[in-house]
């Protein structure tokens, strides 16, 4: 990927914060500080994937991007306009462009709508003429996405989980959005179907020249999709790179014993596989560790990752990492960590 | 299967009266498992996997299962025996980790109490010793201050603690086959792995006979001794780990192996799924239930439609449910899919 590029989503310092409320007047107590400052960006044509364990705000990050949630800080530009605090009736336009992908296949579609009339839905919605009439625009597009255009008729309760999934990407790419985010497109199907939707989802890119942001908990089927991908922890990326590098040579603890965590389908594995453990569980977003927030479980973490909070910088070409003590770095960069200072 | 297996299934039938037609779940299953030795069974959601664990169990009692066939745990048969006395093997000498433990424990009673309960009904003890016993056994399965953390509620923990204190009560009477249904499904990744080592660690302490449920494949790679991969209610192929993924005979366990996006080899292109979905068990397909999804079904000339094929020998311990014959599908094998999945 070329960064030379214009990006068709730039995402600056976002931050989003759900107030937790008591008593009866509601008086604010804290703050769930889901997405904390982040920062990224999505170039045409390129798959990003955002990976984590629950409670990292990759779905959150997903909401804000759509502007379904509203942003308590941070900027979201999308093809150079700022959209961060756009009205719904000034993002309506918008809309048509950016489009979204749920997980659960069968809350995400309402059961009294016909499939006709779920996929049709954006055309009527957005009062988009199309040239022989919407019924045929929709079959054009069932038709692309592998189900039978016979079915315009049916009721979602009469296609398996698979086929839902596939209702729900024809609906997103009604208006051929430019950018397309999907929020654990697979998680809820079977192996086998999951396969064939994560290839529909590539070959609907290759054709209709889409760009994702793929959200997913699974580390195999992001690096099988994307072409970057950033790791969150507890609402902030950790780590970001390209898939090649990521995967080959993570410099994160965390990202390191995320793919250490794996299960491998090899027997052998078993035996030959250097693991990495993390202790406990993900801390709360409530009350999330100061500094570096993964020093908690993290076995490398020395008393500067308590304090100072390491900035996500760039220690190879395109491979940002928040660290004190990264691992697989480039010799210039690994005496720094003395000399890490404190973000303002 | 050896006559003095610990635990003996032989053709298991667990059928459903529907108002829309029986609907065959489990139709003719056989396995036996040894103490120490883990049995995976792997299937997309409909195969039968779970209904198996249940009927073994015996928690299809009083419903409208027709249960047939023979289930034999330490020379005892478990079919005919009187439901009391089902009752008092349950816990004691055979016991389940269910896949989500919030649904799966009682959200009034402190989890200390729950597995106190378990343990007092089948040990003459009082009150404190059962409660002294529950601390150990959280303790044993890593919750931190278990002292305190017995009084605590299900809500109170997170999700990876609730599957601990799910399998601390599993184990609270030492039951000798213990059967975990889908156990780290509901978790993330890297509490997966501390859950999957500690369920390695117990059995190793007690040398249990573990059946592990599951959908994932690398999750039976990291167990299995034994791996069973049920399609539509039917063995389709039985074997040693090494036998399922390094010898695979059976055209959907290539399917299945094909689906998954594997962090251990250089990335495909594509995905190699099944096609087509998992078929409704109301109406099972003629002759071999995978024959709509097989691509190689026309080379058994029309024998796939209408013949059931039976469960074969191909090589000592490894059978195998196909009509292709042994040198065909280890041609095919070694010649088109091994080396399709490799070049991933």
């Amino acid at each position: 990927m070329t960064t030379s590029n214009e990006p068709l989503l730039s995402v600056q310092d976002l931050q989003k914060h759900f107030p937790v409320t008591k008593g009866l007047l509601k008086r604010q107590v804290g703050a769930v500080k889901a997405v904390d400052g982040i920062s990224f960006d999505v170039v045409k044509g390129e798959t990003l994937g955002l990976v984590g364990e629950s409670g990292c705000g990759k779905s959150t990050t997903g909401r804000l991007v759509t502007r379904l949630l509203e942003p308590t800080a941070g900027k979201i530009v999308f093809e150079g306009r700022d959209l961060t605090h756009m009205s719904q009736g000034a993002l309506r336009p918008l809309r048509r462009d950016m489009q979204m992908i749920f997980q659960d296949p069968y809350s995400s579609l309402n059961p009294r709508h016909t499939v006709g009339t779920i996929v049709g839905a954006p055309y009527r919605i957005q009062g988009v003429k199309t040239e022989n009439g919407i019924k045929k625009a929709v079959q054009d597009i069932l038709a692309l996405v592998g189900l039978n255009p016979e079915h315009y008729n049916r009721y979602p309760h009469e296609f398996s989980g698979g086929q839902r999934q596939r209702i729900g990407i024809a609906r997103t790419l009604a208006l051929k959005p430019k950018l397309i985010i999907a929020d654990e497109p697979v998680s809820a199907l079977d192996v086998s179907i999951q396969a064939q939707v994560v290839n529909l989802l590539e070959d609907l890119q290759n054709e209709l020249d889409l760009t994702y942001v793929v959200i997913a908990h699974d580390l195999s089927v992001v690096r099988h999709i994307s072409d970057r991908v950033a790791v969150m922890y507890l609402g902030k990326i950790v780590e970001i790179a390209d898939r090649k590098r990521l995967y080959s040579s993570p410099m994160h603890p965390y990202t390191n014993a995320l793919l250490s965590a794996v299960p491998i389908p090899d027997p052998k594995a078993r035996t030959e596989r250097e693991r990495i453990r993390l202790t406990g569980d993900v801390p709360s977003p409530l009350n999330p560790p100061p500094a570096c927030r993964f020093h908690t479980r993290c076995w490398k973490a020395q008393d500067v990752c308590k304090t100072v909070e390491p900035p996500l910088e760039e220690l190879a070409s395109g491979h940002r990492v928040a660290c004190h003590f990264p691992e697989n770095a480039p010799d210039a960069v690994v005496q720094t960590p003395t000399g890490a200072v404190a973000p303002e | 299967m050896s006559e003095n297996a610990f635990l003996d299934v032989q053709d298991l039938k667990i059928h459903f009266k529907t108002d829309d037609g029986v609907v065959k779940s489990v139709d003719g299953l056989s396995f036996s498992l040894d103490r120490g030795k883990t049995l995976g069974i792997v299937g997309e959601s409909g195969s039968g996997k779970s209904v198996t664990s249940l009927g073994i169990l015996g928690l299809h009692r009083g419903g409208n299962a027709n249960v047939t066939g023979q289930i034999w745990l330490d020379g005892e048969d478990l079919i005919t025996a009187s439901n009391e006395h089902v009752r008092g093997l349950r816990g004691r000498k055979m016991s389940m980790i269910f896949q989500d433990p919030l649904s799966s424990m009682h959200p009034f009673y402190t989890v200390g109490a729950q597995i106190i309960e378990a343990y007092r009904i089948h040990h003459k003890v009082s009150k404190s010793v059962a409660k002294k016993h529950a601390i150990d056994m959280l303790g044993r399965v890593g919750i931190p201050e278990p002292q305190r953390r017995v009084d605590s509620y299900p809500h109170e923990f997170s999700g990876g603690m609730r599957q601990r204190a799910m399998i601390a009560m599993a184990l609270s009477c030492d039951p000798e086959l213990l059967i975990a249904d889908e156990p780290t499904t509901a978790l993330d990744v890297t509490v997966q792995a501390q859950i999957l080592d500690l369920m390695r660690d117990l059995q190793r302490e007690f040398n249990s006979a573990l059946i592990i449920i599951t959908h994932d494949l690398g999750v039976v790679a990291e167990l299995s001794d034994d791996i069973l991969v049920m399609y539509a209610g039917k063995c389709i192929e039985y074997g040693t780990a090494d036998d399922i993924f390094y010898r695979p005979e059976h055209p959907y366990t290539w399917g299945l192996l094909g689906s998954m996006p594997r962090l251990d080899r250089e990335p495909t292109e594509r995905l190699l799924p099944v096609k087509g979905s998992p078929p409704s068990l109301i109406n099972v397909p003629s002759g071999c239930a995978f024959h709509p999804r097989c691509p190689y079904a026309e080379l058994t000339k029309g024998r796939d439609r209408t013949e059931v094929p039976v469960l074969l020998d191909t090589d000592p311990g490894h059978l195998v449910r196909c009509h292709l014959s042994r040198t065909e599908r280890r041609t095919l094998w070694e010649n088109e899919v091994k080396p399709a999945l490799e070049t991933q």
